[in-house]
């Protein structure tokens, strides 16, 4: 059973060899190459020859390839864009500050263009727009629903506080809302959403909390940045011993009544419906990954 | 001749005498009544009722020793990087003219680099140790010394004692605390360090022993480590070592997400391995990913309600807080590796002191080690037979030790070596190893990041492990995978001289330190 999730994206500086090497083997989901805050301006050429040399030569296994880009205003953005899509084993762009569709389209051109004139499969590099600016909030249903290349986005806790003129607390009541928005947008978009990183990587009890508090909210995953900061979210993420169960009872029922040519079937007293069905299939998914880890 | 691992070897070298083949690791414990051999004696002392034996002058005493020229002297390794003793003592045995000497200490440590003086102006003429670094190392490994050096495991080096192999003719140990006549603990005083297992040997087995101490105390002190009848001198010093070098406060778990990601690995491998459980007997390294395996199989051991029988080995104070976890009933304690033991090791009846041959000699009625279910070691390289090399490093250098590596990996049911897949941009896992200290035949298992290797001869642990998610895959497809990341690195290149000789457990060479070329 192939099943892809993404509890947990590893943000990984592109100006640090050391640790791109690294990327798959601490067990996240899914990397974040970043090309944007964490690498100095005057480091960002060699940052991004040494990502796309890495996603390209670097056999990387088991793991879903994703580069953060500089902003659409930054200088250095279709460089970004170009090289990136060239090394041919990119899975998705994640675009910073993006606060409108038309932000999404920019990006999407460059990649239709890219993809073409480096061969590559029409469509396979998908955008995961960063919601991290007021009026993206605001916009975010807007965006999210922007283009088929779209399937997650994701709200960047760090500058969403900056632009709004407050503090980021460990809390996070400042940013309940846009996170609820922005889990709302997503899920009307039929996209998954990722939230922004724990700061704090010593506190692991805080980790937790807040990952207990994202996932009640809707979030299907967390950016990290350290990668001890990954057992303790796959844990939240965990599906229950009784979901489970449940779960495979949902499966196997269905299979039976398919098999039977019934229509409605019902589990535990409660009627199966596709939405049930499909949530059944996640948590079997998800419990099936707990097993290998 | 060569050896059973193919390492040629002359039968003779001028210096060492006659040179025994490795055959495997328990071929000479198998044959060893067939040998005959007895233990030899040493010479016999006398003393009056009333004899004074404190002194404040070290020339004196040397001079009292009977040292002569070509004569052999120990040391113990304990006050590691901090030892003032070993180096003192040399300056002094060189104003006195001596010449030819064998140096013989527990282990050699970045505290001994100016022992390439001695060396050049003839003093040292053999150096037999467990390990060697810095420039020393270097020295060596340049093909410096006329005689190989002879590098021994802390049971092998029992064991060499014991056997008469090596004969001590004066050992200076150093003291951390001592009475006016010699009953000696490294337990109390400003440079306390613990467990005095190396010297246990020494004193037993030297034809003088003289202790230096900076803390005489009221008679008796206690506990009593090394006895007053074994001791014949105990010289007065201002101070024994430097106490921030001998033990860093205590010893931290690494915070390298490499290191826990093998940890995390070799600790689920042991408990799937059969091994664990309800009296099982654990070692592990205080280094990087073998320290950070206590913590996870302690963890699984907590919550799995299962309590061990003992731990052992070098003790850091990591394991003495498993251990007040209720996690292992017992700590064997050869050495201490950080200042937070040394409490422990004062106040805790569960914690044992026991010396080298206690520890890890091949040739006695039992050591401990013989009773070991799981050890996990560290390598700076490991080839696709699972021979190891902890001794020599990427440009052909002697910086290392063998240590109990080779000891504990023979006996122990489960042996696991954990090391990333390279280090740098230099791979660990080679074709074949530098130097081999262990042989791969004892060798179980090798976890790095990117992946688990089983040696093949283990098929119950194949078995064992199967379905269980461990990832396991064949070395050379390890070593494969590894090779595409790092590409092959041009190979250091020896000359024909032989700078060192690995001596195995049992006596025999196992492997050479070869001459670098630069």
């Amino acid at each position: 059973m192939k099943f892809k999730t993404r509890r947990t994206m590893l943000y990984i500086p592109g100006n640090n060899p050391g640790m791109l090497q690294l990327a798959d083997i601490f067990g996240a989901d899914a990397v974040l190459f970043d090309l944007e805050d964490s690498v100095a301006p005057n480091e960002k050429d060699a940052a991004r020859d040494l990502i796309a040399n890495m996603i390209r030569f670097r056999e990387y296994e088991n793991i879903e390839i994703t580069v953060r880009v500089n902003p659409i205003d930054s200088p250095c953005f279709e460089r970004d864009v170009k090289e990136i899509v060239a090394s041919g084993k990119l899975n998705a762009i994640r675009l910073p500050k993006a606060n409108s569709a038309k932000d999404v389209k920019t990006l999407e051109k460059l990649i239709n263009k890219y993809e073409k004139e480096y061969k590559l499969k029409p469509g396979s590099i998908k955008i995961h727009p960063m919601i991290e600016t007021a009026i993206g909030v605001i916009r975010s249903y807007e965006i999210a629903s922007s283009s088929d290349r779209i399937d997650a986005i994701t709200i960047g806790g760090q500058d969403l506080t900056a632009n709004m003129g407050v503090s980021k607390t460990k809390e996070g009541k400042e940013i309940l809302w846009a996170r609820s928005q922005v889990v709302m947008s997503a899920k009307a978009a039929n996209v998954d959403v990722i939230d922004t990183i724990f700061a704090d990587i010593n506190d692991e009890e805080g980790l937790i909390e807040e990952t207990r508090l994202i996932k009640s909210l809707g979030f299907t995953g967390k950016a990290v940045i350290n990668p001890r900061q990954i057992k303790p979210i796959h844990a939240v993420f965990a599906p229950s011993k009784d979901e489970v169960e449940w779960a495979f009872e949902v499966i196997d029922a269905y299979e039976k009544a398919l098999k039977e040519g019934r229509g409605v079937i019902a589990v535990r007293g409660k009627m199966i419906d596709p939405p049930v069905r499909k949530r059944a299939q996640r948590i079997a998914g998800m419990a099936y990954l707990m097993e290998q880890e | 001749m060569k050896n059973k691992l193919g390492v040629k070897l002359p039968d003779h070298i001028d210096g060492i005498g006659k040179i025994l083949p490795y055959k495997g690791p328990f071929a000479r414990v198998r044959g060893l009544k067939k040998e005959g051999l007895t233990t030899t004696g040493v010479k016999m002392r006398a003393s009056l009722p009333g004899k004074k034996k404190v002194f404040k002058d070290l020339k004196k005493v040397i001079e009292l020793s009977g040292l002569k020229d070509g004569g052999t002297i120990s040391f113990h390794h304990h006050l590691r990087n901090g030892d003032f003793l070993l180096m003192n003592v040399m300056k002094v045995i060189d104003e006195m003219g001596f010449k030819d000497l064998t140096l013989f200490p527990s282990s050699l440590t970045s505290a001994h680099q100016g022992i390439v003086d001695y060396v050049r102006k003839g003093v040292v003429k053999k150096i037999y140790t467990s390990g060697l670094r810095g420039e020393l190392g270097k020295f060596i490994s340049k093909g410096n010394m006329e005689i190989p050096v002879v590098i021994r495991s802390h049971g092998g080096r029992a064991r060499a004692i014991k056997s008469g192999d090596v004969k001590i003719d004066v050992a200076f140990i150093g003291a951390p605390s001592s009475d006016r006549e010699g009953n000696l603990n490294g337990v109390r005083g400003p440079s306390a360090c613990g467990s005095l297992g190396y010297a246990m040997v020494d004193a037993e087995y030297a034809d003088c022993v003289v202790a230096v101490t900076d803390h005489l105390v009221d008679y008796p002190n206690t506990p009593i480590s090394i006895p007053q009848y074994q001791v014949d001198y105990i010289v007065l010093t201002d101070k024994l070592g430097n106490p921030d070098k001998i033990g860093s406060g205590s010893t931290r778990l690494t915070t390298n997400p490499v290191d826990h990601i093998i940890a995390e690995k070799a600790a689920k491998l042991i408990f799937n391995s059969g091994y664990f459980g309800n009296g099982m007997t654990f070692q592990t390294g205080a280094g990087g990913a073998s320290l950070a395996v206590a913590k996870y199989v302690a963890d699984i051991m907590e919550a799995k309600g299962v309590v061990g029988s003992y731990a052992i080995g070098g003790i850091s104070s990591y394991i003495v807080d498993i251990y007040k976890r209720g996690l292992f009933k017992k700590m064997f304690d050869v050495q201490s590796f950080d200042k937070g033991v040394v409490s422990s090791l004062l106040n805790n009846e569960d914690h044992l002191e026991i010396s080298a041959d206690f520890y890890a000699n091949p040739f006695n009625s039992g050591a401990i080690i013989n009773n070991l279910d799981v050890v996990v070691l560290a390598a700076y390289e490991i080839d696709t037979d699972f021979n190891v090399n902890v001794l020599v490093d990427s440009h052909g250098y002697a910086q290392g030790a063998s240590g109990g590596h080779s000891d504990t990996s023979a006996a122990a049911k489960l042996t696991v070596i954990v090391a990333p897949s390279f280090r740098a941009r230099i791979p660990t896992l080679v074709d074949r190893v530098n130097t081999i200290i262990t042989p791969g035949e004892t060798v179980d298992i090798l976890v790095t990041e990117r992946g688990i290797a089983v040696n093949p001869k283990r098929k119950d642990l194949l078995e064992n492990f199967k379905g269980k998610g461990l990832n396991i895959i064949d070395i050379c497809d390890l070593k494969k995978k590894v090779d595409k990341i790092t590409l092959k690195p041009r190979m250091v290149e020896f000359g024909d001289k032989i700078c060192g000789l690995i001596e195995y457990r049992d006596g025999t060479i196992i492997d050479t330190i070869d001459q670098v070329i630069e």
